[in-house]
């Protein structure tokens, strides 16, 4: 199976190792990678600041750059259920790759129907859900049972999980203080379940959770599930 | 009680009143509570209604039908309503309904009125109208009366008094009823409001209400209330006064079927509320003589006219979203400058009274987690209307800081070699202010991220960077 990734501008810029794991991880699957340099940004940032011009001619960008591609996939929950919602409605899509493009742990469950990826990772994690995912993708427990099959890993409940992280883009500097009201209440339960980490699939989402994390000094790690599954 | 929470306060936008409202510990602690409960019980009569998607399909479709042939049913209902002996009067926007209200209540000589739990009269100001003419008006929905005792706005859509807990509410009962000897014992408030109530309700001449929803084809007006207070309200005076916004006639008695099981279970978290009042103009003999409806525009029209905004106005004003809203449950409904708090006041406020002053905050006052959505009973995509009514923002306002750094980024989006040198550059400018990989300061709105927050630099390495080196060596 050939793949193109999306690896977003976020994890590209600011979160590299998010795709570095990506690419070993479905490379160790036998999945072959491509990665179309002409990829920059999905549009989200700015349909969700106000911006849907600038979004649509980034969602046409979208679509020039991975047409051509059998699936794309994506290490960031929000960044796909923005190409499967907006890019699909809103670009000149006549292949419809916009609604191929899937989250990592749909491409791994769905498509790939994997269960053990040969993972190594060993500690124990609690995995928050991200909104996009779960409300916009609905992916269920599909991240969760991946790393169930991981056996190194030790899985805590976490309390009030599919409650916003208080990330939201813009949201988490113009409502600043909202925001970080959400991110405590959230790593307060993060912090209570003992885990030595806290995992998800959306880069954005763990950006957000690593920075609370490290500003309080907390001994807990925010980690991508592509990098438990790769490790 | 904060600047925010006054009733007489002007309103200011929401990221500047949530500051005051986020300190304020106890406030928070009423607001999680209640909205926990709440929506646990949501949760577990939903869970029981197993035609639950199909029953929230059909509310939507009746509310959608409403919504397309509103011109057709307003007629219907002013003629039904008529036929059945009671007055229509058309008001174009809060000045025009608080007038004819007002000039309905003076023509009768009485100077106080009695009201039901109204939304809507709170939208409009009536009852600084009425006093401003001399009129009292009396709220007898118990945690409204509390919140007007206190000279507060309502913080909440189903309970004004949300962010009270049952101390702060006998602090304001003992105040306003000279009872210092008032327990915060739920029974004993709930005796004293009982009491203070009584000897209005056996006064009353007039009363003032809103409308759940109107039957356009029997000219039907419901109120759905727990309390039976309301019920005291239709019946008891002699003139009955409904100010009504115009989005929420329905065309027929069926439609009630499907409204009146989709409305508590989503409000209070019950599969029947205790009392739903229905009337249909007057009777000789039984309850009000005389019946006036006020059908209110104030924007309503306005934001039918969007076709993206329009589907806000299918709400029912169950308050399901507002308590599940991760920011809600945060700040608690003062930080809202309206009084349709929480996401769907988010979206409604700035379409009824435009995208501009405070209301322009509102649909940046939400994460898009998408939680509203999911419980919406007709099935409205509030976190799509919000973007929706930021793109409108953005378009009425010039652009600040956030505008001008946005449309930076989309130059440096539009083209790979502008993307990849604003990486570099980035990375060059970055130098001084980076240690251990993270940003030691926040340029000017970024601090507000900072002071929570950690901020990686652009990383020394991108990822197409690390792509391209293990691309040489293939």
């Amino acid at each position: 199976m050939r793949v193109a990734l999306f690896v977003t501008c976020l994890a590209d810029t600011l979160y590299p190792a998010v795709g570095r794991a990506t690419v070993t991880l479905l490379e160790r699957l036998g999945v072959e990678v491509a990665f179309p340099r002409e990829q920059t940004c999905c549009g989200q940032l700015h349909l969700n600041a106000g911006y849907p011009d600038v979004a649509d001619a980034l969602a046409e960008r979208f679509v020039a750059t991975f047409s051509g591609y059998e699936l794309v996939v994506t290490p960031s929950g929000s960044c796909a259920a923005h190409v499967r919602a907006h890019v699909a409605e809103h670009a000149t899509d006549a292949e419809g790759i916009a609604a191929r493009t899937l989250e990592l742990s749909e491409l791994l469950v769905e498509r790939l129907g994997a269960t053990d990826v040969g993972s190594g990772y060993a500690g124990t994690l609690t995995y928050h859900p991200t909104c996009h995912s779960l409300r916009g993708l609905r992916v269920g427990d599909r991240p969760e049972s991946l790393l169930r099959g991981v056996a190194g890993v030790e899985l805590r409940p976490l309390t009030d999980a599919t409650e916003c992280c208080g990330f939201g883009g813009t949201f988490a500097i113009r409502n600043a203080a909202t925001s970080s009201a959400m991110l405590a209440d959230k790593l307060r339960h993060v912090e209570a379940t003992g885990a030595g980490a806290v995992c998800a699939c959306d880069a954005s989402c763990l950006l957000h959770l690593r920075g609370g994390l490290e500003r309080r000094r907390s001994p807990v790690r925010a980690v991508h599930l592509a990098e438990v599954l790769a490790a | 009680m904060r600047p925010s929470a006054s009733r007489t306060a002007a309103p200011v936008a929401f990221e500047h009143a949530a500051r005051p409202a986020l300190a304020d510990a106890g406030t928070r602690a009423a607001v999680l509570d209640a909205t926990t409960e709440i929506r646990a019980r949501r949760s577990s009569v939903v869970r029981d209604t197993p035609d639950w998607d199909d029953l929230r399909r059909a509310g939507e479709a009746i509310r959608t039908d409403s919504l397309h042939r509103l011109d057709e049913l307003l007629v219907g209902l002013e003629r039904s309503v008529r036929q059945a002996g009671g007055e229509v009067h058309w008001a174009r926007d809060a000045l025009e309904a608080n007038e004819i209200v007002t000039g309905l209540v003076r023509s009768t000589g009485e100077r106080e009125v009695v009201k039901v739990k109204s939304l809507t009269t709170d939208e409009i100001r009536l009852n600084e109208a009425l006093a401003e003419a001399g009129i009292i008006a009396v709220e007898t929905d118990l945690a409204e009366l509390i919140v007007q005792l206190a000279g507060e706005r309502p913080s909440h859509l189903l309970v004004p008094s949300l962010h009270h807990d049952r101390h702060a509410i006998a602090e304001v009962l003992r105040e306003a009823l000279g009872t210092p000897e008032l327990e915060a014992d739920s029974v004993a408030l709930a005796a004293a409001a009982r009491a203070h109530l009584r000897a209005a309700f056996l006064r009353a001449r007039v009363a003032i209400s809103g409308a759940n929803f109107a039957v356009a084809e029997t000219g039907t007006v419901c109120v759905v209330e727990s309390e039976g207070n309301g019920r005291m309200c239709t019946t008891l005076p002699e003139t009955l006064i409904t100010v009504m916004g115009i989005e929420k006639v329905v065309a027929e008695w069926g439609d009630l079927a499907v409204l009146l099981r989709l409305l508590p279970r989503s409000a209070t978290g019950e599969r029947m509320n205790p009392y739903t009042s229905l009337w249909s103009g007057v009777r000789t003999g039984d309850g009000p003589s005389a019946f006036h409806l006020v059908l209110l525009d104030a924007g309503r029209t306005r934001a039918l006219a969007d076709p993206e905004g329009r589907p806000a106005l299918r709400c029912i004003r169950c308050s399901a979203c507002v308590n599940v809203c991760p920011v809600y449950r945060q700040t608690g409904g003062h930080a809202y400058p309206t009084v349709y708090a929480g996401p769907i006041g988010a979206i409604l406020q700035p379409q009824l009274a435009g995208e501009r002053g405070p209301a322009a905050s509102l649909p940046y006052a939400s994460s898009l987690c998408g939680a509203c959505a999911d419980v919406c009973p007709v099935g409205i995509d509030i976190p799509r209307i919000l973007v929706h009514e930021r793109a409108k923002v953005v378009r009425r306002t010039r652009p600040g800081l956030e505008g001008r750094a946005l449309r930076l980024l989309a130059g440096a989006f539009s083209s790979t070699e502008r993307y990849e040198r604003a990486q570099r550059t980035a990375r060059a400018l970055q130098r001084p202010a980076l240690r251990d990989e993270r940003l030691r300061w926040l340029p000017g709105p970024l601090a507000g991220w900072g002071r929570s927050r950690t901020l990686p630099g652009v990383a020394e390495q991108t990822f197409r960077e690390w792509w391209e080196t293990r691309d040489d060596g293939a």
